[in-house]
């Protein structure tokens, strides 16, 4: 699993990228005393496995992918802020993390938008600070009359430089960070970056602390696919959802901080295993509960597909090419709404759902009401599978203690979060973190975004914006 | 959609006194939000949300509030689009310099008197982002804070209770804010 630098096996894995035999995963960048590396991880059409590839910057430089494929392009501006390490032949070298605003920034605090030409076209600026109570970012609209002509996102307002901090810390200091990189997937963050370092350190844990694992991933999942439900019904103008959904969300946010003593499960999993148990009245708890939350959802499920004036805005609103969803390697909703069959609890099965049969829903119409219905039938087969893993339950301790190895080891892991396939890479050496990459899916959903938003009507923006709901600090880092 | 509606009305309101407290804190939350933010100010406080770094978790507690089980707006706490409306700068995250600048827009956008919470570990603190070399740490560094909300990321039962102090010391601070 270590990546290795060879830049004869870089070109092969880049061109099969560029033939599509290949799903681009992640790039990143590290600096060392011979200028740098960069790395790339791909997974190969029909593999279980993901192959990382590293190529060396002796002078900085290094051959771009994003010119052969456009999902690594913002990773490679990315790469070229934070680590100076440039893509030769990159179809876009402006900047992306820096703004120029940071002590050691390199980019001008200009920034060129791409244009968009024409009689009547104009712009319409929004951001970083949103109306709403959301995350920073900027969009730069070009209009025609109501019609947008094109969009492009700006973002990189909250980069904290997360993985930095990371680096050189111990395992544990890591664990905390990265689970504060996306607060609304910090349970998917720390189960991969979990996942990561046990293959690396060759651990496995006990089986009680994976079904609890997934106990806390299936309820992250429906908290915020709940979530999502009312907001994107809100944005239609049908705040009826949005406030039913919204108690139904509050209620297994409340149920996860019965049960695992914190609403958002933040610092819960950790490297070796979990650190919160399962009791029986826990388990009652989401017993009951559960099922009762469903219940009342399906009635809001009815509702939402007899509202005439509600399937009048989300029906054909903010379709997404099928083709260009495969080609960015879109997961999540936003990929299995456009047909892409792909979720690695099934394709790629880790503890504890490869002892489960995943249901995974995939619908092709692309729009926002196929993004809406991928998620109902997520929610109910996130209540199928948390039943069933509460049916398991094995009895063992939930925590394995980390070998002390002063070896240098890496491992890698994919972990399906709520929004997609969340992915960590780590090398750890003597209990410390010396590199580490974690890759939300939001990275390939900002560019689609972008795509599905043509031709639609300014007003259809917020509505099509939350049926994405791509992460700003996910991707800022 | 009849059957929801009608459902809704008979069931009665969903709407809690305050979560997570002893019956004593509860009775006692609601007394003071209502009559307090009553007294100074005729039922409305205007809240402006600015993210300079959160990682989203503290945005989804705000967002909470405003939930049928909370309703943060019955006790007059509003949070509103523009800063022109606000009374409150609520700040969330670890401040980054890419988030400086259009704070302080937003900031300077609010008519006076107002009032700066710093929401949470990373606001309070700079939390773990504090040693970064792209953030600039605590909100105070940038902006005069009236009340710190810790947390991480605060609870709304937590945020409910930030909000109550803060309508508590509001006729010193408002004073303090006159004279600059």
């Amino acid at each position: 699993m270590a990546p290795l630098v060879n830049n004869a096996r870089w070109k092969d894995v880049t061109r099969n990228l560029a033939e599509r035999d290949a799903t681009f995963v992640a790039m990143w960048g590290e600096r060392n005393d011979e200028g740098g590396n960069v790395n790339l991880a791909v997974r190969h059409k029909g593999e279980r496995s993901i192959e990382i590839v590293s190529h060396s910057a002796p002078d900085s430089h290094y051959p771009s992918v994003g010119r052969h494929h456009p999902s690594a392009i913002l990773m490679e501006r990315a790469i070229q802020d934070v680590y100076g390490l440039v893509a030769d032949g990159l179809p876009d070298t402006r900047p992306w993390l820096d703004h120029g605003f940071w002590p050691h920034s390199r980019a001008r605090t200009s920034y060129n938008f791409k244009p968009a030409l024409g009689p009547g076209v104009h712009q319409i600026p929004v951001g970083p600070v949103h109306a709403g109570t959301i995350e920073p970012g900027h969009f730069r609209f070009s209009v025609n009359g109501e019609i947008i002509v094109r969009l492009e996102a700006r973002l990189g307002y909250v980069h904290r430089d997360v993985l930095g901090l990371m680096r050189g810390g111990a395992i544990d200091d890591a664990a905390a960070l990265v689970g504060r990189i996306s607060g609304d997937s910090t349970v998917a963050y720390a189960f991969a970056f979990a996942r990561a370092v046990e293959q690396a350190l060759g651990l496995t844990v006990p089986p009680r602390a994976s079904t609890l694992r997934g106990i806390m991933a299936e309820l992250e999942r429906l908290a915020n696919h709940l979530g999502d439900f009312g907001a994107i019904c809100n944005d239609s103008g049908f705040s009826l959802l949005n406030t039913h959904a919204a108690v139904l969300r509050e209620r297994v946010l409340r149920l996860a901080a019965l049960v695992f003593g914190h609403r958002l499960m933040m610092d819960c999993i950790v490297p070796g295993g979990v650190l919160r148990d399962l009791n029986e009245e826990g388990a009652t708890a989401l017993k009951s509960g559960l099922p009762s939350v469903l219940v009342t959802f399906e009635r809001l499920v009815d509702l939402y597909e007899k509202t005439a004036s509600l399937q009048d805005r989300v029906v054909g609103t903010g379709r997404l090419d099928p083709a260009l969803a495969s080609l960015l390697g879109c997961g999540g909703y936003v990929g299995r709404a456009a047909g892409q069959d792909f979720d690695a609890r099934r394709d790629m099965p880790y503890a504890p759902y490869d002892g489960i049969d995943v249901r995974v829903p995939v619908l092709s119409s692309a729009d926002v009401d196929a993004r809406v219905r991928v998620r109902i039938a997520e929610i109910q087969e996130s209540v199928r599978i948390l039943l069933c893993l509460l049916d398991m339950m094995p009895k063992s301790s939930i925590h394995a203690a980390l070998p002390n190895d002063l070896t240098v080891r890496s491992g890698a892991a994919l972990v399906e979060g709520f929004r997609g396939d969340i992915f960590a890479f780590v090398r750890v050496c003597d209990g410390r973190i010396s590199d580490v990459f974690v890759r939300d899916p939001s990275w390939f959903l900002w560019p689609a975004l972008e795509a599905a938003i043509e031709g639609n009507i300014v007003a259809d923006f917020p509505l099509c914006n939350k049926s994405f709901n791509a992460a700003y600090a996910g991707c800022d880092l | 959609m009849r059957k929801t509606l009608i459902e809704s009305l008979f069931r009665g309101k969903l709407t809690e006194p305050a979560p997570h407290l002893s019956d004593e804190q509860k009775s006692g939350l609601v007394g003071t939000v209502n009559r307090i933010a009553q007294r100074r100010l005729g039922r409305s406080l205007a809240i402006r949300h600015v993210d300079a770094g959160s990682c989203n978790a503290c945005e989804l507690e705000i967002i909470a509030l405003n939930n049928a089980l909370y309703d943060l707006e019955r006790f007059g706490l509003k949070i509103v689009a523009s800063p022109r409306h606000a009374d409150v700068l609520m700040v969330t995250g670890s401040l980054t310099h890419n988030m400086g600048a259009a704070l302080r827009l937003t900031y300077d956008a609010m008519p006076a008197p107002k009032w700066v919470v710093a929401t949470g570990d990373c606001a309070c603190t700079g939390g773990l982002f504090a040693q970064s070399p792209v953030c600039i740490g605590a909100l105070g560094q940038l902006l005069p804070v009236d009340l710190h909300i810790p947390g991480c990321p605060p609870d709304p039962a937590a945020l409910l209770r930030g909000l109550i102090a803060l309508i508590s010391g509001l006729g010193a601070v408002a004073h303090e804010s006159g004279k600059n």
